[in-house]
């Protein structure tokens, strides 16, 4: 089960920042956090189905761009209406530059 | 405490009230009223997604299990007809009497009625899920549909209506579609976008009347033009559902007055959403009434807080958006607040419109594109314009400045 795929390079995220990785007619969210760690959760917002790459991210949290639903991208956790559902996450590891993703 | 919270209006705006005071911990009864059949649910999609499907969905807030956990008693199907502010109670159509502690009011707003004769059963106004669902029947190959108003339900339904093969007509009275709250540059987008989809879209010329034999609709411009229409959808704008709050004496004012708390004239009597008219804080308290569904979400929270004590003052920055064909357009703020405009070209045609104030603050960001393309640049005007900012021009014009970099600043 140890399914690890890389989603991109370290440098192709600012800090701070998100970008879409599609993988086998799945899409994921990679995550840059303000202190350089990278995280990844489900691509799409649980509320509408909205891609979260889209949206901004302020510390440990990704905002849907659509309707402002708020998840923790680094647990997952939905923070308030209109989400209710949480993002799912996956594990994340940076090797010689690469992120790789576990793709469960 | 033995009245507890009555929530009148059972939409978004209720909805999320009743939500909010049990995950603030609320122990006392809640009660939510609504006049429709249905649990609370999103209105948003009815213009939209709701018209892509052949068998639309309401897309409900809570469910009747979460409703059930968490003890909000939901009385469905009937509507509020007098509040007896002195004994704290309310009583409804169907003649029963519930009391309160406090008491919300989120009535929402209803379409704004045609007024000229000649209107019948092709006639129609969208605001409710049953609405949406006479509406989309009509949708069909080749039916005619003539959409009266070029505003967002509007040119939503017919953006929806083209996508499921009919022949769309749009009449706007007024010179171009969007007049109120949307800059010229972006309504012509949209405006290109309806005509190269197929929509006849017609502005400038007001109607002179209207003939609805229960067969089709027939209506005549003012210049001499006839538009024969299946079915005629009116969209000409909202009003405030203010007659339960008038009767009871509270300050009406363009909907029902409330202070920054969202406070009526009643201490205990609380507004929230579209037939709310509220000081809007970050423009100098300027009393607006806005109906967009991030703010009956956010007001309805707000209320649920200080029906709770909290004191908090409203503080939020008005946002709204729509969905026409693969375009989305989002503005935050209110544009007339602005003297100057910066554009910000953000690539693949999207573009974002920055408005200043003469002193240089920025007071308003509208924004369009393919997509999300504008989302995060415009929740960063939001703060922006939140935080009372007066960003440079040159900054907010130039691609190579991050907006996030200005918040900072």
């Amino acid at each position: 089960m140890s399914d690890w795929v890389e989603a991109c390079a370290t440098g192709d995220i600012d800090e701070e920042d998100v970008m879409r990785f599609d993988h086998g007619g799945r899409t994921f969210a990679i995550y840059r956090s303000p202190d350089d760690e990278f995280f990844a959760t489900d691509g799409l917002c649980t509320h509408e189905k909205v891609h979260l790459a889209d949206g901004l991210v302020m510390d440990d949290i990704i905002e849907c761009p659509k309707h402002n639903g708020r998840f923790n991208y680094k647990t997952g956790d939905a923070r308030g209406a209109p989400v209710c559902i949480n993002l799912k996450t996956y594990p994340v590891k940076v090797d010689a530059g690469k992120v790789l993703i576990q793709i469960g | 405490m033995a009245g507890g919270m009555l929530i009148i209006g059972a939409g978004e705006c209720g909805g999320r009230a009743a939500l909010a005071l049990r995950d603030l911990d609320y122990q006392g009864p809640v009660t939510l009223v609504g006049d429709e059949p249905h649990l609370p649910y999103e209105r948003p999609p009815l213009s939209k997604e709701a018209m892509a499907s052949d068998a639309p969905e309401i897309k409900a807030i809570a469910s009747d299990a979460i409703l059930a956990e968490k003890s909000i008693r939901h009385v469905h199907s009937v509507q509020a007809v007098a509040i007896d502010r002195a004994a704290h109670t309310v009583r409804l159509s169907d003649g029963s009497v519930l009391p309160y502690d406090k008491l919300l009011l989120a009535t929402g707003s209803t379409p704004r009625k045609l007024p000229m004769p000649g209107l019948g059963p092709r006639c129609v106004y969208l605001r409710t899920f049953a609405d949406a669902l006479a509406i989309r029947a009509h949708l069909t190959p080749g039916n005619r549909i003539a959409i009266i108003g070029g505003g967002f339900i509007g040119l939503e339904l017919a953006a929806a209506a083209r996508k499921l093969g009919a022949a769309v007509t749009v009449i706007e009275a007024q010179p171009r579609i969007l007049m109120r709250g949307v800059p010229a540059a972006i309504a012509e987008i949209i405006h290109e976008a309806h005509v190269a989809e197929g929509v006849d879209v017609l502005c400038g010329d007001g109607i002179a009347s209207i003939a609805d034999d229960g067969n089709e609709v027939r209506t005549t411009l003012a210049g001499g033009r006839e538009i024969s229409a299946d079915l005629a959808i009116i969209g000409i704008g909202a009003v405030p559902v203010t007659g339960l709050a008038a009767e009871a004496g509270l300050t009406i004012d363009n909907g029902i007055a409330v202070d920054a708390e969202l406070r009526s004239s009643d201490p205990d009597i609380f507004v929230a959403g579209d037939c709310c008219s509220f000081p809007l804080a970050v423009y100098g308290g300027r009393r607006v009434r806005l109906e967009a569904w991030r703010n009956a979400q956010e007001q309805g929270a707000l209320a649920a807080r200080n029906m709770l004590g909290a004191g908090e003052a409203h503080a939020a920055v008005p946002w709204f958006w729509s969905d026409q064909y693969g375009l989305s357009l989002q503005i935050a703020g209110l544009s007339d607040e602005g003297k100057n405009i910066v554009r910000r070209d953000l690539g693949d045609g999207a573009f974002i419109l920055f408005h200043l104030a003469e002193d240089g603050r920025l007071v308003a960001a509208s924004g369009i594109g393919p997509g999300n393309a504008v989302a995060r640049d415009i929740r960063l005007a939001e703060m922006l314009i939140a935080k009372r900012a007066k960003p440079a021009p040159e900054a907010l014009g130039s691609q190579d400045v991050k907006l996030k970099s200005l918040l900072a600043a």
